[in-house]
């Protein structure tokens, strides 16, 4: 019972946290323009990505039109205007890894993960599946980054076993 | 031939002299080579993106000559081969990632891009099309805008941003999926766009057109049930013309006013009379203000884009800007409220035509505001370019139409009500009739120099009766931007302010013939100020048939019936529709919804604090739980800010201090009716 109410709590004060948290990033960084990109960098760390009405709220804040900070947040890659999930998987598509067989291997995580058509991110905003162009490690090519964690010579039955802990982790036995 | 010096350049292999050129473009267009461009426009900055405008120079190769500073000795060829093999793959490149449907383009034949691939005689292109077709956002009572006609040189951009100080269009994406779009993809319906249409006056392609509606015009002339009349703004006098050949300034109106006739107009009136009325009303409200002493100027409101622009920007300005409608709307309101009766008519029966230098003007005239029990006072606007549409579609050989004159009674106007059409013109009227108002004595010099032409901000002083009357003139909103800082700092003070949003005023709204350069927008401002001197009267007072109106119809200025008539009320709009910040959810079924502006109002008036009090006396009262608790962008209440909403009704002046009181007062008694 206790433990039910923390949890409603919890939940309940998490949009507000974050967005106490936007104030304070901006407060550090300044209002001057060349503050914006750090400064979406760390929302983005909060939120996991950049949800429109923040943007917006940035950009009044800053005193920039609102195109503007549009403009930024879908120039640069690492910037997401759509909810990533808790899991952010990048398979790494740069020639060696290409050549090693990346595709069959990201096939496999899609499927895994249930991702259809052209989704990028599970409807539970558990899995985010994403190519990138080179992630640095080719000498290990296929590569697979997970979060944060890298793993190396990948195959589609290999990525299934560190998908199945995952998973199972997550409560998920299937 | 010219002698070489120390300081020659040679373009082509001829020695030209440099006198202090920034740019090799217009070194190389004034010895009359005319460099084809598509991103330079002398009002905004350089951005060299086009690669349009490249000349080779011997020992460097190829360079974008907007970009490029000249230096003496440096040897230029305009028209190399290798210029010229540039130049077409550059155009090629362009062509294959736009759409080419030509014929059906509203651009068609005043196309930069169709107009270069012509003079460059491209008629093969080597690469393949493009394979996206994104929607066209056509939202806007002004503007339209088809993404797969843009060639990504951003005049758009920089005017918006650089001339207007908005930033509604900015380049969004990378590789090969950038775009020139506004905020989030919107609608430009949704942002705060002002429909001023300077963007599109820059466009070089179809990307960005003015919303045409000839064919409702044609419509409704087609209708024996309609009595059409066409009113006619001072601007479009001096520029209707250049469509049809003739020189930039020169005076049209009898021409303008024989096509329209001969077009099927039944009538065809004059809006400089309703630009003297504007006069008589808002001379009055100003002397009101000067004697009742009330704080900060009074704003003009003639111009529909600034007055959007004002009601985005908020509470402070509002209550400053002058309640008369614009002349257009005037005319309209007397043509259906009056005049219809003296004919006889329903206003319905009445359709009026507006032809308008502006885009904005379409936008003003379908405001809720200016229709009453479903008819709209002004039925449809026109353009100056979609006039010289119609007389194109419809055979007339605009330079052998037989001058006809205004009709009566809307048709006899003052030099006061013509010179509206320039930057500066409404503030000059204003003086002319403020001064013969306040002191009683004629005024003999009626020319305010001072507060024509086209620099940035411009002042006059006048002394009425001792009191020395301030006034400023801005145009482009960039400009006015600058000038509301410095009156909100206190670094400013001025007792009247004009504002129009398009640089230059009227003459060079977007709805004009393309105005290639500052000398045609000269020219425009020389015809309008030419037409004032012609004038017999030139002060808005001594309008004979303005006096007539109010003797028949308004009784006198700022009586109750001009109220009704020709003022108007304004309100604060949100300057961007989206979803709200979630901050509180709660799964109660007893709950109130509640939500905290951080509108830019707001915001300045500090509602992040009531926010933040809401979510503390929120936990000290225990209804945390029952609340959704929301920042919003706009509840569109600026007047009063910081503004809250409880369930559906709004509160205003909710500053951290007062939300104890506010919780006991509304939230609590709204969550009591909840659980009954
Ligand atoms: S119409 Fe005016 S305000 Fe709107 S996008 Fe174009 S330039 Fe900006
Ligand atoms: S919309 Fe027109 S002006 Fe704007 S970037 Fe595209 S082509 Fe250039
Ligand atoms: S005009 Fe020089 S690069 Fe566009």
């Amino acid at each position: 019972m206790a433990e039910a109410k923390k949890v409603r709590e919890d939940a309940l004060a998490v949009p507000r946290r974050r967005f106490e948290k936007v104030n304070e990033i901006i407060a550090r960084h300044g209002k001057s323009a060349s503050a914006l990109i750090p400064i979406l960098q760390e929302v983005q760390e909060e939120y996991r990505y950049l949800p429109e009405e923040i943007l917006t709220y940035v950009a009044m804040v800053m005193d920039l039109p609102p195109s503007t900070v549009y403009g930024v947040a879908t120039f640069y890659v690492q910037f997401s205007l759509e909810p990533k999930g808790k899991y952010v998987i990048k398979i790494c598509d740069g020639t060696a890894c290409h050549v090693r067989g990346s595709d069959p291997v990201k096939e496999a995580i899609r499927k895994r993960v249930g991702l259809k058509n052209e989704k990028h991110t599970t409807d539970d905003l558990r899995f985010t599946v994403e190519t990138v162009s080179c992630l640095g490690a080719c000498g290990l090519a296929p590569v697979v980054m997970i979060n944060d964690q890298i793993y190396g010579q990948m195959t589609p039955d290999a990525i299934n076993v560190i998908l199945d802990k995952i998973l199972e982790e997550e409560g998920d036995v299937k | 031939m010219m002698t070489v010096t120390a300081n020659s350049v040679f373009i082509d292999n001829q020695p030209v002299e440099l006198n202090g050129e920034v740019n090799l473009l217009t070194l190389v267009r004034k010895v009359g080579v005319e460099l084809p461009t598509f991103c330079y426009h002398s009002e905004l900055s350089i951005y060299g993106a086009c690669r349009m405008c490249v000349v080779e120079i011997e020992g460097r190769g190829i360079v974008a000559a907007c970009s490029t500073p000249p230096t003496p000795g440096m040897r230029i060829l305009t028209n190399s081969p290798r210029v010229q093999r540039v130049r077409r793959t550059v155009l090629e490149l362009l062509l294959a990632n736009h759409e080419r449907e030509c014929t059906t383009c509203e651009k068609n034949g005043n196309c930069k891009l169709q107009d270069l691939a012509n003079r460059f005689g491209v008629r093969k292109i080597r690469f393949g099309e493009r394979d996206m077709k994104l929607p066209i956002d056509d939202s806007s009572a002004s503007i339209v805008r088809d993404p797969n006609k843009c060639i990504l040189c951003g005049d758009c951009v920089r005017m918006c941003s650089e001339v207007q100080g908005i930033g509604i269009l900015n380049f969004a994406n990378r590789g090969s999926k950038v775009q020139v779009t506004p905020a989030f993809n919107k609608k430009m319906a949704e942002v705060e766009c002002v429909n001023c249409g300077q963007c599109s006056a820059v466009c070089p392609t179809g990307a960005l057109v003015v919303k045409s509606q000839v064919n409702q015009a044609w419509k409704a002339l087609a209708d024996p049930s309609k009595v059409v009349v066409a009113q006619v703004a001072p601007a479009v006098r001096v520029a209707l013309g250049e469509e049809f050949g003739m020189e930039a300034g020169q005076i049209v109106t009898g021409k303008v006013v024989g096509a329209l006739k001969r077009l099927g107009f039944d009538k065809v009136f004059d809006t400089c009379i309703a630009a003297d009325l504007t006069i008589m009303e808002e001379t009055t409200e100003l002397i009101e203000r000067l004697e009742k002493g009330i704080e900060g100027p009074l704003f003009t409101s003639c111009c529909p884009a600034w007055v959007k622009y004002a009601e985005h920007n908020g509470s402070n300005l509002l209550k400053n800007l002058s309640t008369c409608r614009s002349p257009q709307q005037m005319f309209g309101s007397l043509v259906k409220r009056y005049w219809a009766k003296e004919l006889g008519k329903e206003p319905k029966d009445i359709y009026v035509i507006s032809i308008m230098p502006c885009t904005a003007k379409k936008f003003e005239a379908a405001r809720p505001e200016f229709t009453v029990d479903g008819v709209p006072d002004v039925d449809l606007v026109l353009t100056t370019q979609e006039l010289s549409q119609m007389i194109r579609e419809s055979g007339l050989d605009f330079a052998a139409v037989d001058p006809d004159s205004f009709d009566m009674p809307f048709g006899f106007t003052t030099g006061a009500g013509v010179i509206f059409g320039a930057s500066g013109g409404v503030a000059e009227a204003a003086l002319r009739a403020a001064y013969e108002m306040v002191t009683g004595e004629v005024l003999e010099q009626v020319n305010f120099e001072s507060i024509r032409g086209f620099a940035g901000l411009k002042e006059a002083t006048v002394n009425l009766n001792g009191k020395e009357v301030k006034v400023a003139v801005v145009h482009g909103l960039g400009n006015a931007k600058e000038l509301l800082n410095k009156l909100n700092s206190g670094e400013a003070k001025y007792d009247f302010v004009e504002v129009m949003a398009c640089p230059g005023g009227c003459i060079s709204g977007a709805g004009q013939p393309q105005a290639v350069d500052m000398n045609t927008k000269k020219a425009r401002a020389r015809g309008i100020y030419h037409a004032d001197k012609l004038s017999q009267l030139r002060k808005s007072q001594d309008n004979p048939v303005v006096a007539k109106f109010y003797e028949k119809w308004l009784q006198r200025p700022n009586s109750h019936e001009a109220h009704e008539t020709l003022h108007t009320s304004y309100s604060t709009r949100a300057r961007i529709t989206g979803e709200d910040i979630e901050l509180l959810n709660s799964d109660r079924e007893h709950k109130v919804d509640l939500a905290v502006c951080l509108g830019t109002c707001c915001y300045t008036k500090g509602s992040y604090d009531t926010l933040q009090e809401f979510i503390r006396q929120a936990e000290r009262n225990g209804i945390k739980e029952q609340l959704n608790l929301h920042a919003t962008f706009c509840l569109e209440g600026c007047e009063n800010s910081p503004s809250v909403r409880v369930n559906d009704q709004i509160y205003g002046g909710i500053t951290a201090e007062r939300v104890g009181t506010f919780i006991q007062e509304k939230v609590l008694p709204e969550l009591e009716r909840n659980k009954e």
